[in-house]
């Protein structure tokens, strides 16, 4: 077990703490850097949908997990994102161009957005995302000159300095990777500056912040600001990656999936985002597997118990309806999320956290250390 | 004239629905401070049952409906057994993302027992008009109209002339408080979920003439009861109502007087502007913040 001995605030506040993190996230840069010419196309194309989660991922954590500011209307962010890069692409404006003015659009807004929601906590906050959410889509939906409305957008093919950059390209991927991993630094470089802290700080206590002479409306509205341009940005890769946009891709359910992103990663460090993005995009190729290649593998195990192939048969056509069921995906995100809630409130990258503890304090591990504490006086109401 | 008097009426009727539907929202943040996201999809399930009671097994409307009102009562226990106490006491995200959960997963299991079309529910009340002049009012609307007068009026005088009633609030205010003056904490939760799950299903059945059911049915009546339960101050029970139907109007309104589009994102607009000016609501207490 290493000992971090830290003898100045420049030592605590080190992006790499020690070299094993270079050596590491070395290793995981390098894996990535050659995955394209090693995976298949369809997991190449996974791959690009986890980056772009991945970065909502990290808006998502800098409002809700680090400021403490609850959305659930990120899919409006990410859309405002995506139809700012097919409207100015229409007028052949060049991509870096768009890519930065839908980031400073989506940001603006995102602004816009946290100047009511300072009056706003808790749940009311999340019932204004919601509306908020809800009022885009609808515009989207209706606002047919810029938008298309329910026809939806085509959006051309990237073309990055004169050179045309296909979907399914590597160089696509490397661009999400790159978007992906400044994301990141950046986030992290945030985190460690006074804003970053002052957010920190309003999540733990607002009145806390405030008399510590934390500016909390100002700086919530850069938290809002910050984490809406993020996903704009995303937004512009979305639309790339899917080639069409239309307001019903937009909907609550995005959202949705964006906050169990951070809920199912862990919504205490940016780990989390990755990981759960990950888990996110993944259950649907799980889902495909299970559909196509589950029914056999089960008929098989059910032969090798003793069961007779016209049994064995019975079980793999059950197994097959079973799981070619229409809500199947549904149902399994509703216990997804409830059982994540219930059992592993810190996400993925606690559990990883736990473990990586128990073998360290080998065989002095506790389970209090990463117990939550419950508060039954507190009425939110009156906070 | 005629016009208005009629959308006015289809207006408050849909309203008495989302205003059913934020009675229970409110129900349950009133005792436990939770948002139940699920409320809609609890509504929605209520119309399934009464439907395999009524349609498919053929009982009378009212034995039926009483039927699905009961079982949808043990079914809200369960949940709050379930998904709800194991969380109580934690961060309130936490009880929301639990409950939205619970809202996925009882959506996809309705959709794979009664499939994905739209269900009708044969009442007494689906044929047959009333007429004053040349106004013409449904039975069904009526119907939906006079019950949620009688249940928040019940309501009502449970919460503040019963004992029982008087233990809810106080678990709400303070659960550990309340928990040392004797209330049992845990099953007022549980009787404050088997009743907004009863409310539910009272929304989910008397709306089956009017909208029909299907598995969605309650995440778009659900996200419409939330701007009525703000208006209406997250926490009055006849605040929830005269939200409900403010909102009600307002969308019936918007969807006669003005462009399209409008009709579904008025609500929306409604919310934020009282959640702005108002946040409090119309009927909400206004709680100076402590530290």
């Amino acid at each position: 077990m290493r000992f971090l001995f830290k003898t100045d605030y420049e030592d605590d506040i080190k992006l790499f703490p020690h070299s094993g993190y270079l050596v590491s996230y070395g290793i995981l840069l390098a894996l990535l850097l050659i995955a394209p010419y090693v995976l298949s196309s369809y997991l190449m194309s996974q791959l690009v949908f986890v980056c772009i989660y991945a970065t909502v991922g990290v808006a998502l954590l800098i409002l809700t997990g680090f400021t403490g500011q609850a959305s659930l209307g990120h899919a409006a962010f990410l859309a405002i994102g995506a139809y700012t890069a097919a409207y100015l692409q229409k007028y052949n404006v060049p991509f870096p161009v768009y890519f930065l003015a839908a980031g400073l659009l989506t940001g603006c807004i995102g602004a816009m957005v946290g100047f009511p929601a300072l009056r706003l906590q808790g749940i009311y906050l999340v019932i204004a995302t919601i509306s908020f959410a809800l009022i885009v889509e609808e515009v989207l939906a209706r606002w047919e000159s810029v938008t298309n409305g329910n026809e939806g957008m085509r959006v051309k093919t990237l073309s990055l300095l004169g050179v045309a950059v296909p979907r399914d390209s590597p160089t696509f991927y490397f661009l999400c990777l790159a978007v992906l991993v400044l994301t990141i630094v950046g986030t992290l470089n945030l985190l460690r500056s006074p804003t970053g802290r002052a957010f920190v700080a309003i999540r733990d206590s607002e009145t806390a912040a405030r008399s510590m002479g934390v500016n909390v409306a100002l700086y919530k509205v850069k938290s809002f600001a910050i984490s809406a341009a993020i996903t704009g940005f995303a937004g512009v890769l979305f639309a790339h990656k899917l080639s069409f946009i239309s307001p019903e891709m937009f909907t609550l359910q995005l959202s949705i999936e964006f906050i169990i992103v951070i809920l199912i990663g862990g919504s205490f460090s940016l780990h989390g985002a990755v990981l759960g993005a990950i888990f996110i995009v993944m259950i649907d190729p799980f889902l495909t597997y299970l559909k196509d290649d589950m029914p056999g593998i089960i008929a098989g195990i059910a032969a090798a118990f003793g069961a007779g192939a016209q049994e064995a048969a019975d079980v793999q056509s059950r197994v097959a309806a079973f799981a070619s069921l229409n809500g199947l995906k549904g149902a399994i995100y509703g216990i997804i999320i409830v059982l994540f809630v219930l059992f592993e409130p810190l996400g993925l990258y606690g559990r990883w956290l736990k473990i990586k503890l128990f073998f360290q304090l080998f065989p002095l591990y506790k389970r209090a250390t990463f117990k939550r504490q419950k508060i039954y006086v507190k009425s939110e109401r009156n906070r | 004239m005629l016009d208005f008097v009629q959308q006015l009426v289809s207006g408050v009727a849909l309203g008495c629905v989302y205003g059913l539907i934020a009675l229970g929202f409110v129900l349950v943040y009133k005792a436990t401070e939770v948002v139940n996201f699920a409320q809609g999809d609890l509504m929605m399930l209520g119309g399934f049952f009464a439907f395999t009671f009524i349609g498919m097994m053929g009982l009378n409307y009212w034995i039926g409906f009483a039927g699905a009102v009961a079982a949808m009562a043990l079914f809200g226990m369960l949940a709050e057994r379930v998904v709800v106490r194991p969380i109580l006491g934690y961060p309130q995200f936490s009880i929301i993302m639990a409950t939205i959960g619970l809202g996925y997963f009882l959506r996809s299991i309705a959709g794979m027992i009664w499939g994905t079309d739209d269900l009708k529910i044969e009442t007494p009340f689906s044929q047959g008009v009333l007429r004053i002049g040349s106004l013409v009012l449904a039975y069904d609307k009526l119907s939906v109209i006079a019950a949620t007068m009688i249940l928040c009026t019940l309501l009502w005088l449970f919460f503040n002339k019963t004992t029982l009633g008087t233990a809810m609030r106080a678990s709400s205010e303070n659960m550990l408080a309340a928990y040392y003056m004797g209330i049992p904490v845990k099953r007022v939760v549980s009787i404050v979920w088997a009743i907004s799950a009863a409310v539910a299903t009272c929304a989910g059945v008397l709306l089956a003439p009017i909208t029909f059911i299907h598995s969605n049915v309650g995440l778009v009546l659900g996200l419409k009861a939330f701007p009525a339960a703000v208006l209406g101050g997250f926490g009055s029970i006849p605040g929830a109502v005269v939200g409900g139907v403010l909102i009600g109007v307002i969308e019936s309104m918007a969807g006669f007087y003005l462009a399209e589009g409008w009709k579904d994102a008025a609500p929306y607009i409604v919310l934020l502007a009282v959640l702005l000016l108002k946040p409090e609501g119309l009927f909400g207490l206004h709680v100076r913040k402590k530290v």
